[in-house]
């Protein structure tokens, strides 16, 4: 097995050996850690079992955020979709219900993953989790989608900021999503070139996300984006997985929106004075917050 | 383009931490400083008086860093689920909280003052949740310091002369724990002077009875990594 120095030298292993993702993030996480394969594999599945529970509390709906504002669209979602009252397909209702849900525990102070921001953290485990029960895939299979999400966090982590202050939500919410793309497609039996390109095109589609959080609080408008995440990581899987290519590679993508990022003005990056936050319902509901 | 070699962030920084939201920073990073204060002190805090600047004043509330900065004080860690209801813990706890907002001058928009009173000790800190559950200390009782809570470590205050550095030095020498970073700072040459050592291991039992004996430290805060 190969031992990286940079994650050139990982993406060089994912295109020309054909490395799956899952493997790469592995072999990186042993040379960073030096830890073991079933160490590293147990610690993902506790991550996993910390999703299971932030979904389930967010599905069931009683919670509230301290703002009073978020809480209990998780439970509208599920009964919705039980009620097949859905129009997105079976596995997107799913991924955006749980999506949602996720993204309301953190918004009401519940435990969950940050993936790789707690702004952004619904949307890669609503894509695992409605993936294995659609497609009834192994828990190691799930394992294998972390992981691969996991390269590609590495790759964009060694570029970029994840942080909405400083690049905006692309970074939060286009970076998780990319990732979930690259989970979806190895998940799903794709090839290792095909979950770069879906990271990719799930960037681009992202690109100029601009981060803009009413009253400063990760509700309005990061809940919701959180489902959309999800379902645009889908959609992103499905063109990779039907063989188109991204014409960008992976890492121009994320170049380009670091550059993206740093040209935004500081209005768009978190302080809450663009963008949505800006408009005069928006302000109307900061106002009543403090 | 490749900036971090194999070196850098592992798997789990990036699917991680497990954490209390709602935010990395104004949450987790507030639970944090809230942790490394109480080790500071050296004892459990009964008063503190917290003083809230810029983003953390304007969203504490929505964003629940003032019940984490108190879960961090009562000790709990950025996963406990009770930091929700810190609050009530603290009245459980006997520790009693007084708010206010100051304007902390040039520093970091995430920034705190805490004022912090125990049986024993008084200890004044200045820290800043600097994003992504990062935190530096940049204030202790007027001095100048820097410190992440990423490392164990230590901070002593002791009157400013010869050997003090090296004798803490090596005692930790001694115990086989390295030290990764060492900042010194003092109020005049000749006055009190402040000591921040972060070690790339904990500070063993053996260790600290060792520091503690040393005579010219006035005040002596083993930390461990919050």
């Amino acid at each position: 097995m190969p031992s990286f120095k940079s994650t050139h030298e990982l993406l060089y292993m994912i295109r020309e050996k054909g490395l799956a993702l899952s493997e790469a993030a592995q072999e990186w996480e042993k040379e960073v850690s030096g830890r073991e394969l079933t160490e590293i594999r147990q610690e993902m599945r506790e991550r996993l079992l910390v999703m299971r529970q932030a979904a389930r509390k967010g599905l069931e709906g009683n919670i509230k955020s301290p703002s009073g504002l978020i809480g209990g669209g998780g439970r509208l979602l599920e009964q919705a979709r039980k009620e097949n009252k859905l129009v997105s397909g079976a596995t997107t209702a799913r991924a955006i219900t749980i999506a949602l849900a996720i993204a309301e525990v953190n918004a009401c102070m519940g435990k969950i993953v940050a993936a790789p921001t707690a702004g952004s953290c619904g949307i890669l485990p609503g894509v695992l989790l409605a993936l294995e029960e659609e497609r009834k895939l192994s828990e190691e299979t799930v394992i294998d989608g972390m992981l691969a999400a996991a390269a590609v966090g590495v790759v964009m982590a060694s570029m970029a900021s994840f942080s909405g202050a400083a690049l905006g939500c692309q970074a939060e919410v286009g970076a998780a999503s990319a990732m979930a793309a690259a989970a979806t497609v190895e998940m799903a039996g794709g090839s290792p070139l095909q979950a770069l390109d879906a990271a990719a095109i799930a960037l681009k589609g992202l690109m100029g996300l601009v981060c803009d959080p009413v009253g400063g609080l990760v509700e309005i408008p990061c809940v919701k984006r959180n489902a959309l995440g999800a379902a645009h990581a889908l959609a992103a899987a499905d063109i990779a997985l039907a063989g188109l290519k991204s014409f960008i590679p992976l890492e121009e993508v994320i170049a380009a929106m670091v550059e993206v990022g740093k040209s935004l003005p500081s209005s768009l990056r978190e302080t809450a004075e663009g963008g949505i936050a800006a408009c005069p319902t928006a302000k109307k509901i900061a106002s009543r917050l403090t | 383009m490749y900036a971090r070699g194999v070196s850098g962030i592992g798997i789990f920084d990036i699917i991680g931490p497990i954490m209390i939201g709602p935010s990395s920073s104004h949450t987790a990073g507030a639970i944090r400083i809230g942790r490394l204060a109480r080790y500071i002190l050296g004892e459990e805090p009964r008063k503190a008086h917290i003083f809230l600047h810029g983003s953390f004043a304007r969203t504490f509330r929505g964003h629940g860093t003032d019940k984490a900065l108190v879960a961090g004080l009562l000790g709990l860690t950025v996963d406990d689920e009770r930091v929700r209801d810190a609050l009530d813990l603290a009245r459980e706890k006997g520790l009693e909280v007084h708010w206010g907002f100051k304007d902390l001058g040039e520093v970091h928009p995430n920034s705190v003052e805490l004022d912090l009173s125990g049986e024993q000790n008084h200890v004044k800190v200045l820290a800043s949740s600097i994003g992504g559950g990062e935190i530096l200390l940049s204030r202790l009782d007027g001095f100048r310091i820097e410190f992440s809570g990423k490392l164990p470590g230590l901070v002593a205050v002791y009157p400013d002369q010869r050997g003090v550095v090296a004798q803490v030095a090596s005692v930790l020498a001694c115990h086989e724990i390295n030290i990764a970073t060492m900042r010194v700072s003092r109020e005049r040459a000749g006055g009190r002077a402040l000591m921040a050592v972060e070690t790339d291991q904990e500070i063993s039992q053996p260790a600290r009875q060792a520091l503690l004996s040393l005579p010219m430290l006035e005040k002596i805060a083993i930390l461990p990594r919050v």
